[in-house]
């Protein structure tokens, strides 16, 4: 046992541990987004009164499996006038951005991969990353929609980035540090100690409307940030076709799709961390230190997926029932009531945290 | 050779070959790809050198914004490459007279940078357990804090600077009044009308 330890301490060990669990993150992501995609389907179909996909397997639910085999086998179509490497580098970048993300996310106490100081910036410069992915897919087509699509997308999630940083900071502020799991660990002991309710320390409740004011424009932003609908400008099929998409057929489009998606849940799972205390379970769970390790990291993990499914629940939703927004209105909400509005957040946290007791 | 070191060697070698590809590559699009590749190992030297805090702010600050920025506005180009190479010999003299300078000016910095560098390297700094977030912090809001505020001043002066240069009134502009909007009701927005048959409707 002790020379099996060692072994992995070893730089040869540490890297294939690190490979395995690599490995392990990205294969149970893929299963899931395989999964969520079907959801997203299905829930969309279930507001619309139709029954979504429900042929292959049972209930549908090995649908996203014959997209993936009947994504891989077609053929890939690059355009004449296509700048051919960017062409094919946007999806590869796309996908790898919205994946790589996933190396900072805390799944259960201690289950990270990499347990950085700056967690929290390196997943927002890897989110404010995804919009070249776009930018150079649209250019790179040499088409006029896509190229539209791609500036429109462009404009869009610089304008959210800018909030999205600014709610980043109050949580920041109210937890006082920038790693994933401090932040996490800060919510512990119940539902009345997370961020969106003041965060952490009861003498905070005054925060609790500020806070919960921030969770819903941080889900409103994410919205613009993943392209999801209403703010699926970029894509919108009734002006621009498939936007950026146009273009792309085969295994380049599954892999912009598939980045997308792994874009979407790590939003929810930013959701979850920031404002919905990430692994921590709604209640105390004294009970938790008598279990053993694994399966009190099991729990840790059912939480927090439970939790980034019924962020996803709600992105899902809000696909199926809410109607796309105007360009100038989505620069509108933007740039003059979501920019002053999280700069006041930031004023009143910052205040909060300096002249009151706690 | 330890992994440090090549980790250096690699990052040091994209970030120059990347930074000659920048002012090489025919394409202005990319080459602001390539500078995106430089910023991204400078930001990988940042991280060797432990400054994690300083890495992910410039891919945040140059990669997220201010590239895609130069990105935006070098895709917009119409790009002639004809036109691009005739000033070429023109300029040539003035070029090299800059190039030189920068040069003199580069090693003659570098020089005094390593002589001290080398005296300070027996003097190794003391680390403090304190992150580097928390100490970037410390330095900037207190012993900096007038000159940050200055900085921030200068940042503002600029904006509003191009503000007022691409600013213009045009005149027959519809503009959109959210409140005003907002505020219908069925009864000021909606009128039924009995339109009798042939008759139509004559305001």
């Amino acid at each position: 046992m002790s020379e099996a330890s060692d072994f992995w301490a070893t730089p040869g060990g540490w890297t294939l541990l690190t490979l395995g669990e690599v490995l392990l993150v990205l294969f149970g992501l893929l299963i899931c987004v395989a999964f969520i995609l079907l959801a997203d389907r299905k829930i969309w179909a279930s507001v619309q009164m139709r029954k979504g996909p429900n042929v292959v397997g049972p209930f549908g639910l090995l649908q996203s499996f014959a997209d993936l085999l009947k994504f891989v086998v077609k053929e890939v179509i690059i355009p004449a006038g296509a700048d051919r490497v960017i062409f094919l580098l946007a999806p590869v970048l796309s996908f790898a951005l919205g994946v790589i993300g996933w190396a900072v996310i805390p799944f259960a106490p201690g289950w990270v991969l990499s347990n950085i100081n700056v967690g929290i910036l390196y997943l927002l410069a890897m989110s404010s990353l995804g919009v070249y992915g776009i930018i150079m897919g649209g250019w790179a087509s040499n088409s006029k929609y896509p190229f539209m699509g791609s500036l429109r997308s462009a404009a869009q999630m610089v304008s959210y980035e800018v909030s999205i940083g600014f709610i980043i900071v109050t949580v920041i502020l109210l937890t006082g540090s920038m790693n994933l799991s401090a932040i996490v660990q800060h919510q512990a002991g119940g539902f009345w100690n997370w961020n969106f309710v003041g965060g952490g320390l009861k003498a905070n409740w005054p925060l609790a409307p500020v806070m919960f004011a921030m969770m819903v424009m941080f889900f409103i932003s994410a919205l613009a940030e993943t392209n999801r609908p209403p703010f699926d400008l970029p894509e919108a099929e009734s002006e621009l076709v498939a936007g950026y998409q146009v273009e792309y057929s085969s295994t380049p489009y599954m892999l912009f799709m598939m980045g997308e998606y792994c874009n979407i849940v790590l939003m929810c799972a930013m959701l979850s961390i920031l404002f919905f205390g990430g692994w921590t379970a709604p209640f105390p769970t004294p009970f938790l230190a008598a279990w053993p390790p694994i399966l009190a990291g099991l729990f840790g993990l059912l939480m927090f997926a439970l939790k980034i499914m019924v962020w996803f629940f709600l992105f899902a939703i809000v696909k199926a029932i809410v109607p796309r927004y105007r360009y100038d209105q989505l620069m509108r909400l933007g740039w003059k009531v979501f920019l002053p509005a999280s700069l006041a957040a930031v004023a009143l946290v910052a205040g909060w945290r300096v002249f009151s007791a706690a | 050779m330890d992994f440090t070191a090549i980790a250096f060697g690699v990052l040091s070698t994209v970030l120059l070959g990347a930074a000659l590809l920048v002012i090489t590559a025919r394409n202005p699009v990319h080459a602001v790809l390539f500078l995106i590749l430089s910023f991204f190992s400078g930001a990988g030297l940042f991280v060797l050198l432990g400054a994690e805090f300083l890495a992910m702010l410039l891919i945040v600050v140059y990669v997220g914004a201010v590239a895609v920025l130069f990105l935006f506005v070098v895709m917009m180009l119409d790009v002639d490459f004809a036109s691009l190479r005739t000033g070429y010999v023109q300029y040539l003299p003035l070029g090299l007279v800059i190039s030189a300078v920068l040069l003199i000016e580069m090693v003659g910095v570098s020089g005094v940078v390593a002589t001290r560098g080398a005296s300070a390297a027996q003097t190794a700094a003391p680390v403090s357990d304190v992150s580097n977030i928390e100490r970037i912090g410390q330095v900037l809001y207190t012993d900096y804090a007038y000159l940050f505020q200055g900085a921030g001043l200068v940042l503002t002066v600029a904006m509003i600077g191009a503000l007022v240069l691409t600013l213009r009134h045009r005149p027959g502009v519809k503009r959109q009044n959210i409140a005003v909007q907002t505020a219908r009701t069925v009864k000021s927005g909606l009128k039924i009308v009995q339109v009798k048959t042939g008759e139509g409707i004559s305001e």
